[in-house]
């Protein structure tokens, strides 16, 4: 035993002590010390020594004038494989190694095959060497030389070795004498060649044999051959699908087998665990059999295996339980693969559920990343739902940060409308206390799930608010961005994020992302609290000017973007804000971006008119659709597996790669930052979205896809529609493919309107085409018709059409906008009704009582008078209510009407051919919450149409 | 929104792999490192002070699983020892764990009550024993029994 010689020097005698526990702390003295434990510098440096001396050493031994023999030539090359592993460069022996190749002594070679598996490289001339010892080798007819042979091939595994290779083995594999460990090893290092560059295997005559190795006698030959399988069907799938019968039989007779039948395969009375589990793995590259008796007997297995976890264990040992539930948790795997028998899947659910509570900390965690996946399978979702207290309750108590993150990942993957209060509050109290390496992700759960299964957007505002007050610094960007895209793009929920945000402000303390979500919303709908003299505009003004100095230079940026628009929204501040951007520290701030915002909001504060500053300072357009920016992050921060509920739990085939996988992939898609945007001047239209990544894309598509997909949280048509008739600006339509958006302008008998269309999946549309019919008598030029617009569009992206519309004469019905485009090869087709109202072409008329009264009075014929007496379908709010009437297009007419309350409006409706006049009144009967709306008009339809629309607005 | 059949088309992305097994002591000092994937050698070095920082803080009653870079440690502690292994998270952690165990059982058969400095000073022993067992990143033979009869055969021919 040469080597322990050498090795015996550098112990000095030492007797090795075998008592466990002391071993970690031996350090050999290094006086003659390749030792291994030295980690003063003093045992560094004479470590060094020793190496130095004993490579010069075995280098003179090698260089010599005598030949040396095969002993020592082993002797020096396993030293040199020693000082390798110890940590220290070599570079010379390889020769030495590969002579010692072609030795016929067993542990000569040995040693010589190993020196090349740890230390080869691409050296080309020993290659050459190499391969023809291995050559030899694979020839010999000698079990263990074969065996040497193929490990070091599957070891290497380069390409060099595969051309040289790829072709004998399947024939050494399929050899009927070969060897049953020769037999092993071939499988496996076939496997290996076939990885790293499947072109040099042919799939061929053998492929046939290889498959028939599952009924082979020996059980080591088998569990290689599995793995070869799994791997080759996975390309191959219908060369290999008479895998299945085999597999399925193999598996049943181990499954059905007793304790102690398989002998050397029984490891702590389980028959075959290890090949059990790659079995069950192989079936999982599968659908489930197509052969009824085949299936039949799969399935007898299954609930074998699940009968089995219910009987008493036969030891007490962990292994034995470990061993048995590997096949019991790869079973649960198939069943959830299968999807397709509900009995079984209830059946794992119960299973999983007895280990969520179970005393073994692995078990606990395994059932609840087990469960996670049974959750997104619609036959077990419900039964995984009814575990939800006791996974609050490992979120809660577990000591393991691993067990809660499967926690939270469980409570996220089975969340849907009927818990989703009861699990966001929950995880916002977790939040609270939770460790800082799953606060953000934590974060991101909660703002997807509140904003997918928001009922009310009220609560949605409240609970990522409520993140923000949490764990305001884990709150990114994408999260706080989200919200207000949201508010910004339903009105219904305005008024309420702006009287929340400014209550949340008042805390003495708040985080800076609060301010800068305050300051948002308060500069787009600080309007709608205004009329509250407790959030008045100079209220509003100083609330957010007082945490202005204590913020950092990006939010302050957004404040001052907040303030022009107060001098829009409320020009009784003008003067306030004016001198605030006057001071020097703003108008000479050492910051270029504040600076430059103060010096032109300065300037167009003072140089622009009230309707230029009403145009430049417009409210927002509603954003394109970004939902799968947020998923991404989640995705990205925490790599393939994150959103595993929107996922499956499925990885990423692509990640693989330890190296490629490391770093988070920077995402393309660019949430814009609204306080950029704060100020778009938005004569031209928003650009279209930047095309979302594909993986955030395909996620997207992974949630919202499928047939069961509704119109997501989007109003109706219908609703979006009549939303329409008092505003320009909004959108008018979106589904799980396809948002349409609409910024629209009108002059007397003129108009013009962008459409934006958003493409929200990951895939393009081909054939798009929007058109616009009017069957009425409005004519509709579109401008920029189908070659501008392109007929694809990209997954993502988002593209815009203009149409010029003229109005000719007064007319009732909208015009339509059909489109039709292909999604994944499906036609799709949409008609919609374009919000283009006649009351769109309405002139405010501004007029004193008197004139009004005797206009009043000049329509008094009954056609020309329409009246409604309606219920409000929403708060009577006086604001409002003002609102929309101007939105509707009528001047509002103060001092008119003898009763306050009421309000009066006139205007004339511009057409080409004519001219309406129309005059209004609405008089709201709070106690009773009713309307009463008369319009009178020169022209009856118009009178009846008017009040229609207008009365389905209160 | 839930939707049907969602995981049906969805496969397993790999068999059972390993991409490497790693032995190291509590110092930090690796007694063996089998790698199943090419890494340079800064890159193996950067995984062996990760691996044993990410293990080493791990008490009694946490898992013996732990999420690593894209991949998952499964680990278990021998006296001062740690065996890792390192496969994909959708891989099955309780065949490896118990793998891990069979492979120590193995060990101490084979050498006798194995300790920390049979590893380092028949490294080339251990090697042979691990590709008995693994192979090409698979699980190659799992009975004790026949493995030690192959180890008793070659140790024979020495």
């Amino acid at each position: 035993m040469v080597t322990m010689e050498v090795l015996r020097t550098c112990s000095d005698g030492q007797i090795k002590r075998r008592r466990p526990g002391a071993v970690a702390h031996i350090c050999i003295p290094s006086t003659l010390g390749v030792s291994c434990d030295c980690t003063t510098a003093l045992y560094k440096e004479a470590e060094i020594k020793r190496i130095n001396k004993e490579l010069a050493n075995i280098r003179s031994k090698f260089k010599g004038d005598k030949a040396l023999d095969g002993y020592s030539k082993k002797k020096y090359v396993c030293k040199l494989l020693f000082i390798f592993l110890l940590g220290h460069d070599i570079d010379f022996g390889h020769m030495e190694a590969v002579n010692l190749l072609s030795s016929n002594k067993y542990t000569e070679k040995q040693i010589g095959y190993l020196f090349i598996s740890v230390l080869v490289n691409s050296n080309s001339e020993l290659i050459r060497l190499i391969n023809n010892a291995i050559k030899n080798d694979l020839a010999s007819r000698n079990p263990t030389f074969m065996c040497l042979a193929l490990h070091c091939i599957a070891n290497v595994g380069s390409r060099e070795m595969g051309e040289a290779f790829a072709a004998d083995i399947p024939r050494i594999l399929v050899a009927g004498d070969s060897m049953d460990s020769v037999k092993q090893s071939a499988a496996l290092c076939l496997l290996r060649l076939y990885k790293a560059s499947p072109d040099l295997v042919p799939m061929g005559e053998w492929t046939a044999r290889v498959v028939h190795l599952l009924n082979d006698q020996h059980m080591g030959v088998v569990t290689a051959a599995v793995s070869l399988i799994t791997c080759l069907c996975k390309k191959n799938p219908d060369d290999f699908k008479t895998c299945i019968s085999l597999a399925v039989s193999r598996l049943s007779r181990i499954v059905s087998s007793a304790s102690t039948d398989l002998q050397d395969y029984t490891y702590y009375f389980v028959p075959a665990p290890w090949l059990s589990v790659k079995l069950l793995r192989l079936l999982q590259s599968y659908p489930p059999p197509e052969d009824a008796a085949v299936k039949g007997r799969l399935v007898e297995c299954l609930e074998t295996v699940l009968n089995k976890a219910q009987e008493p264990p036969k030891s007490k040992k962990v292994q034995h339980s470990n061993a048995k539930n590997a096949i019991l948790f790869e079973t649960i795997s198939l069943i959830i693969h299968y999807d397709s028998e509900p009995n079984l899947l209830v059946r794992a659910c119960n299973q999983l559920g007895q280990f969520l509570q179970h005393r073994e900390t692995n078990l606990r965690y395994l059932a609840l990343e087990s469960m996670c996946t049974l959750a997104s399978s619609e036959f077990s979702h419900e039964a995984v739902k009814t575990h939800i207290d006791t996974v609050i309750n490992a979120l809660k108590t577990e000591r393991d940060v691993s067990v809660r993150q499967r926690a939270a990942d469980l409570l996220y993957a089975m969340c849907d409308r009927s818990n989703a209060k009861q699990i966001v509050s929950e995880m916002l109290r977790y939040l609270e206390t939770a460790d800082y390496a799953i606060r953000e992700e934590i974060v991101l759960k909660v703002a997807i799930l509140a904003e997918k299964y928001a009922v009310d957007y009220s609560w949605y505002v409240d609970t990522i608010l409520n993140l923000i007050r949490i764990a305001g610094d884990y709150v990114s960007e994408e999260v706080w961005y989200r919200v207000l895209q949201i508010v910004t793009n339903r009105d219904d929920v305005q008024g309420y994020a702006a009287k929340t945000v400014f209550e949340a402000l008042q805390a003495p303390a708040c985080h800076e992302n609060m301010v800068k979500v305050g300051g948002y919303i308060l500069g787009e709908f600080g309007n709608l609290i205004a009329g509250d003299p407790r959030s008045s505009p100079p209220v509003q003004f100083s609330l957010l000017h007082s945490k202005f100095h204590l913020c950092s230079v990006a939010t302050r940026a957004l404040l001052l973007s907040t303030y022009i628009k107060f001098i829009n929204l409320f020009p009784e501040t003008k003067a306030t804000i004016q001198g605030v951007l006057r001071a020097g520290s703003q108008l000479r701030n050492a910051d270029v971006e504040l600076q430059q915002r103060a010096v032109e909001y300065l300037t167009l504060s003072s140089v622009a008119s009230t309707d230029v500053l009403a145009t430049v300072l417009e409210e927002m357009p509603p954003f394109p659709e970004r939902e799968s920016s947020i998923l991404a992050k989640l995705k990205r921060k925490k790599g393939p597996g994150a959103a595993s509920a929107l996922d499956d739990g499925r990885r990423d085939p692509s990640s693989n790669d330890i190296n490629g996988g490391v770093e988070p992939t920077p995402s393309t898609v660019s949430t814009p930052s609204p306080s950029a945007d704060l100020l778009g001047l938005r004569a031209a239209p928003p650009p279209a979205a930047p095309p979302a990544s594909a993986g955030a894309g395909n996620l997207l598509v992974d949630v919202f896809d499928g047939p069961a997909a509704q119109p997501s949280l989007g109003p109706t048509p219908e609703e979006a529609f009549l939303r329409f008739v008092c505003k320009n600006n909004g959108v008018l339509f979106e589904n799980q493919l396809l948002q349409i958006g609409v910024k629209s302008e009108f002059r007397q008998n003129l108009g013009r309107m962008y459409l934006f269309y958003g493409n929200k999946t990951s895939v393009q549309f081909q054939n798009f085409s929007p058109t616009v019919v009017h069957p009425g008598d409005l004519q509709t030029h579109i401008l920029s018709a189908p070659p501008a617009l392109r007929s694809q569009v990209d997954g993502g992206a988002q593209v815009q059409q203009v149409l010029n519309i003229e109005c000719l004469r007064d007319f009732l019905t909208p015009p339509l906008l059909s489109v039709r485009f292909r999604y994944g090869g499906a036609p799709q087709a949409l008609t919609l009704k374009l919000p283009v109202t006649i009351n769109k072409f309405f002139q405010p008329t501004e007029m004193a009582a008197q004139d009004f009264f005797q206009r009043w009075k000049q329509l008094s014929l009954p056609q020309q008078e329409a009246q409604k007496i309606f219920k409000a379908n929403h708060p009577m709010d006086a604001e409002v209510t003002k609102a929309k009437l101007l939105g509707f297009g009528s001047a509002l007419l103060d001092n008119v009407d003898p009763n306050p309350e009421n309000f009066v409006g006139a205007g004339i409706i511009q057409t080409k051919a004519l001219q309406v006049g129309c005059l209004l009144r609405l008089e709201p009967n709070a106690q009773a919450q009713m309307y009463r709306l008369t319009l009178r008009t020169s022209k009856e339809p118009v009178s009846r149409h008017l009040c229609e629309l207008l009365a389905q607005q209160f | 929104v839930r939707l049907k059949g969602q995981g049906k088309h969805c496969k397993r992305s790999e068999g059972l792999e390993i991409r490497f097994i790693l032995i190291q002591n509590r110092a930090g000092k690796t007694r063996l490192a089998k790698w199943y994937m090419q890494f340079d050698d800064d890159e193996k070095q950067k995984l062996i002070e990760e691996v044993h920082a990410v293990v080493t803080v791990r008490d009694a009653k946490h898992t013996n699983f732990v999420e690593f870079r894209n991949f998952k440690i499964i680990y278990r502690r021998y006296a001062g020892l740690y065996f890792c292994i390192c496969v994909d998270v959708n891989d099955n952690n309780l065949a490896y764990l118990e793998a891990i165990h069979n492979f120590v059982e193995v060990l101490n058969e084979y050498f006798h009550n194995v300790c920390e400095l049979d590893l380092v000073f028949n490294f080339y022993k251990v090697y042979t024993v691990v590709d008995e067992m693994f192979l090409a990143g698979e699980i190659r033979e799992t009975s004790q029994t026949k493995v030690l009869k192959q180890l008793l055969m070659l140790q024979s021919l020495e």
